[in-house]
């Protein structure tokens, strides 16, 4: 709380406290850190990859108090006091996937797997706010991930079968 | 690709952030949703001494329709306006324009004063802006000034803002209910800049002819620019086949004669130019109530 209130002024570093996949960090970083490498470099959570570090691949999409964005255009001094989602955080155990992560895996919806994380980051986004996308509405949610591998169809048979699995009614 | 040392503060007070851009404002940039300048800095295109973040001055975050338009803080993101049903219900041309910008990820954190700001003159919202004959609130720690578009952008990022000074609120005026609007664009892929684009909201008269067409182009010049020549063409005519063509003939000349880069050549833009004035102007029309 008292963070920058008591110095108004412009400052080379910063406290951070950020919770990252329900745990929380603290660290002192210097301001110019992009959020991206301060998940891979200070947290050791390599699973955000760092594709162009100027917003066009996606594959460093991190989930943002539960909104896609790319972690590259934002510093980590941004993220103070909010609430982070990386791909880690998305199986629940070592040995069990996401029900997104699975649908990829069966479908082939991945190559070499560099862009994967951020794929699956907007993917998860993009199910949360619409459960049930067409073709078009999937191709527009992943029109901000750049894959050089796949071609795209394998991601959206994914996309499909994973929001099969994810509708409520389909649990049932 | 990492950005340059800078200096950082967040206040969370307009009033405190208006004073630090006093003292230093001349090497000051501000720093709202970041889409448009961390990556200026990230590729080093940029190098602000200092980066004030706007982010936390939460008295910026509003949307507040008042008596001719729509006012809209600085620190009002792209996809919460996308998001506003309040927006959706009596400005959905504003939405039709934000759907055009970036992806999702990128209007999660950008803003639509921010994007004003940048000025990119490919840009949705400044050729929106110019398009409903918007206005700019900007504001230092000894005044303020409201600024009519045409005054506001002076071209390539570049506008009228002083060191010192910030742009608090952008003003979208409201849309006569009985005109038809669209936005349309020419973009390679979903989410890229538009190689051109168009905003155009078209009232009809009594009679069916076009009362009052206003147009305006993201993409085709420095700035974004307003097409007064379409717009005498389709005043007070029928909306026939025959004025759609000279509209669009007309059209081809908003396109700046150094409008040639990788993207596409002047000629080029011009056809597309021509063919989107064409479709825009059928859209628009299609929407207006008699």
């Amino acid at each position: 709380m008292h963070d920058q209130e008591e110095t108004l002024a412009f400052t080379e570093e910063c406290e951070v406290a950020v919770t990252v996949n329900g745990q929380r960090y603290e660290r002192r970083v210097p301001v110019r850190m992009l959020l991206s490498d301060f998940l891979r470099h200070e947290l050791r959570l390599t699973g955000t990859h760092v594709g162009c570090e100027h917003g066009v691949c996606g594959c460093c999409t991190v989930l943002l108090n539960g909104e896609a964005v790319r972690s590259c255009l934002m510093f980590a001094v941004q993220a103070n006091n909010l609430f982070l989602t990386t791909i880690e955080g998305m199986a629940g155990t070592q040995s069990e996937l996401h029900p997104i992560q699975q649908a990829f895996m069966e479908k082939h919806g991945l190559q070499c797997g560099f862009c994967t994380p951020g794929v699956i980051m907007s993917v998860h986004s993009l199910l949360h706010e619409n459960p049930d996308p067409t073709d078009e509405e999937i191709r527009e949610g992943l029109s901000g991930n750049i894959c050089r591998c796949t071609g795209y169809q394998n991601i959206v048979e994914a996309v499909k079968l994973a929001a099969e699995r994810l509708r409520p009614e389909e649990v049932e | 690709m990492k950005p340059p040392r800078f200096r950082y503060c967040a206040p969370r007070i307009l009033d405190d952030a208006l004073l630090l851009l006093e003292q230093q404002g001349d090497e000051t940039k501000i720093l709202a949703g970041g889409q448009s300048l961390v990556p200026l800095l990230n590729m080093r295109l940029a190098a602000p001494a200092n980066l004030l973040d706007i982010n936390r001055l939460a008295e910026l975050n509003y949307i507040q329709p008042e008596d001719g338009y729509l006012a809209l803080g600085a620190t009002v993101r792209q996809c919460q306006a996308e998001h506003s049903p309040l927006i959706q219900e009596r400005h959905p041309l504003l939405i039709e324009a934000i759907w055009h910008i970036g992806h999702m990820q990128i209007r999660n954190r950008g803003t639509i004063v921010g994007s004003l700001a940048h000025a990119d003159p490919a840009a949705e919202l400044p050729a929106l802006l110019t398009c409903l004959e918007g206005s700019l609130l900007l504001q230092k720690s000894s005044g303020e000034r409201l600024l009519p578009v045409e005054a506001f952008f002076h071209g390539y990022l570049e506008t009228a803002l002083e060191a010192g000074e910030m742009v608090v609120e952008a003003r979208f005026p409201w849309v006569d209910p009985r005109a038809g609007w669209a936005f349309q664009e020419f973009a390679r892929r979903s989410g890229d800049f538009a190689l051109v684009g168009a905003a155009a909201v078209l009232t009809p008269a009594e009679d069916g002819t076009c009362q009052k067409a206003r147009i305006a182009y993201a993409g085709v010049a420095g700035a974004p620019v307003r097409a007064w020549e379409v717009e005498r063409q389709l005043e007070g005519q029928p909306m026939h086949e025959q004025t759609l063509s000279l509209a669009a003939e007309a059209a081809r000349e908003v396109v700046g004669a150094d409008m040639n880069d990788i993207h596409a050549t002047v000629e080029y833009r011009r056809v597309l130019t021509a063919e989107l004035t064409r479709r825009v102007l059928a859209a628009a029309w299609a929407r207006r109530r008699m």
